[in-house]
């Protein structure tokens, strides 16, 4: 039975840890905001950039010559998988969710005998593969610094990612990150970055516009060149963008629930405190009363 | 409609999306206008100025650090990475940081970073170019 400080001493606790976990539930709402406005504005880009690209690789049917970045090298021998997660915890399902499906692919692909190599954006992700994948990890890409994401923390990745191709590293690249669909829920999702996944835009939906075929300067091929390490660096950025979503999404709910429960304790531990408060109360009573009876 | 929908676009925002008279995109092959009506044309574009007429406006500089353009008759759309109003570029900053990336040629170690420095020294020339 704990005494009366005790129940005081307690309640007081849950009530500081309710106000923080309270506090980063508002912060955590106004950072989503702001990510959700950085993904609006980075789609215009990507929009025309898909555009461009699937007009280009209608263009060049399918030459040989077209980069190896689009085209592959033509074995996938060798994967890269790139898991974006949060630099920081509290937020939920959101981390662990990423590394399950991560972890999933990445245990399918050895007993298919494929080599795998791990490249970590976030420190959350590297903190809980390591155990089981510290051998496969290649690096961590830091962003803890960062507090608000731009193209070029992307470019820089997406730089590395073409550096390993270069170098003949791997084959296929794919990256793991969260969609943003609401608050409540996100989606891990999986997208293969090297090759390309280019959408050809098909006869019947694109538009008249695309049937005309422009003329190209310099050529094809070099401006394809260019713009193919461009759209992966996109791509990186986008998947960096809809997971800062996600993060602060996630948070806001296991704040909101943290919040919840915080309450909940309180009431309990309050209901407690207050019926001990009675007992004693009563017991001095009749102690009172029966020493006053003695008499 | 005699205009071009001209859109300037980093991954970043929609910078610009606006009916204009004239614009004139520095491509690799060379700088070219875009007029309403013009030949459908895709070109990646070097860094430096872009420009922008309109009849009754001043003519607006823009520098871009390359990207790729697409024009169609009635539509002009550059991607570019970053995108600068050319009177707010600032020589002595510039100046200074041109002689960071030369610097940067001389200290590099391997051959991507030699490539990385050449490419802002390049950046940064063409931007002392704009300003001037």
């Amino acid at each position: 039975m704990p005494s009366l400080k005790d129940l005081r001493n307690r309640i007081s606790s849950v009530q500081s840890t309710q106000k923080i976990t309270q506090a980063m539930k508002m912060v955590a709402a106004s950072k989503l905001r702001r990510a959700q406005e950085q993904v609006e504005a980075s789609r215009p880009y990507a929009e025309r950039m898909d555009r461009i690209l699937s007009s280009l690789s209608a263009s060049l049917g399918t030459q040989e010559s077209a980069p190896r970045l689009l085209v592959g090298t033509g074995t996938d021998a060798v994967h890269l998988v790139v898991i974006a997660t949060a630099e920081r915890g509290l937020c939920g399902a959101f981390n662990s969710s990423i590394a399950r499906a991560a972890r999933l692919h990445i245990r399918e692909l050895t007993s298919q005998g494929k080599t795998v190599k791990v490249l970590c954006v976030g420190k959350k992700g590297r903190d809980i593969l390591r155990r089981e994948f510290g051998g496969l990890m290649l690096d961590t890409v830091d962003l803890g610094g960062v507090r608000r994401l731009s193209f070029s923390d992307a470019a820089l990745i997406s730089e590395r990612i073409i550096g390993l191709y270069n170098d003949e590293e791997f084959d296929v690249c794919t990256i793991f990150f969260n969609t943003f669909k609401s608050v409540m829920s996100q989606d891990v999702t999986e997208r293969q970055l090297v090759p390309a996944a280019i959408r050809v835009v098909d006869g019947e939906s694109g538009e008249e516009t695309d049937s005309i075929i422009p003329e190209f300067e310099p050529d094809e091929i070099e401006i394809l060149e260019t713009l193919v390490p461009r759209n992966l660096a996109v791509q990186v950025y986008r998947a960096l963008l809809e997971n800062a979503a996600s993060e602060q999404g996630a948070r806001m709910t296991a704040m909101d629930n943290a919040t919840r429960n915080a309450g909940d304790m309180i009431d309990g531990l309050r209901l407690n405190y207050n019926r001990s408060r009675q007992a004693v109360i009563t017991n001095e009573l009749i102690e009172i009363i029966s020493g006053a009876e003695a008499l | 409609m005699n205009k071009v929908h001209f859109e300037l676009v980093s991954p970043e925002s929609l910078l610009v999306s606006e009916e204009v008279d004239m614009v004139v995109v520095p491509g690799t092959e060379g700088d070219f206008g875009v007029l309403v009506g013009h030949a459908p044309v895709m070109t990646s574009v070097r860094p430096g100025v872009l420009e922008i007429h309109n009849e009754n406006t001043n003519t607006k500089r823009l520098f871009v650090s390359g990207g790729v353009c697409e024009v169609t008759s009635e539509r002009c759309t550059v991607l570019a990475e970053e995108s600068i109003d050319v009177e707010e570029l600032d020589r002595v900053n510039l100046e200074e940081r041109l002689q960071n990336a030369r610097e940067d040629i001389e200290d590099s170690k391997n051959e991507s970073e030699r490539h990385r420095a050449e490419v802002s020294v390049q950046l940064f020339e063409e931007m002392l170019r704009a300003a001037n």
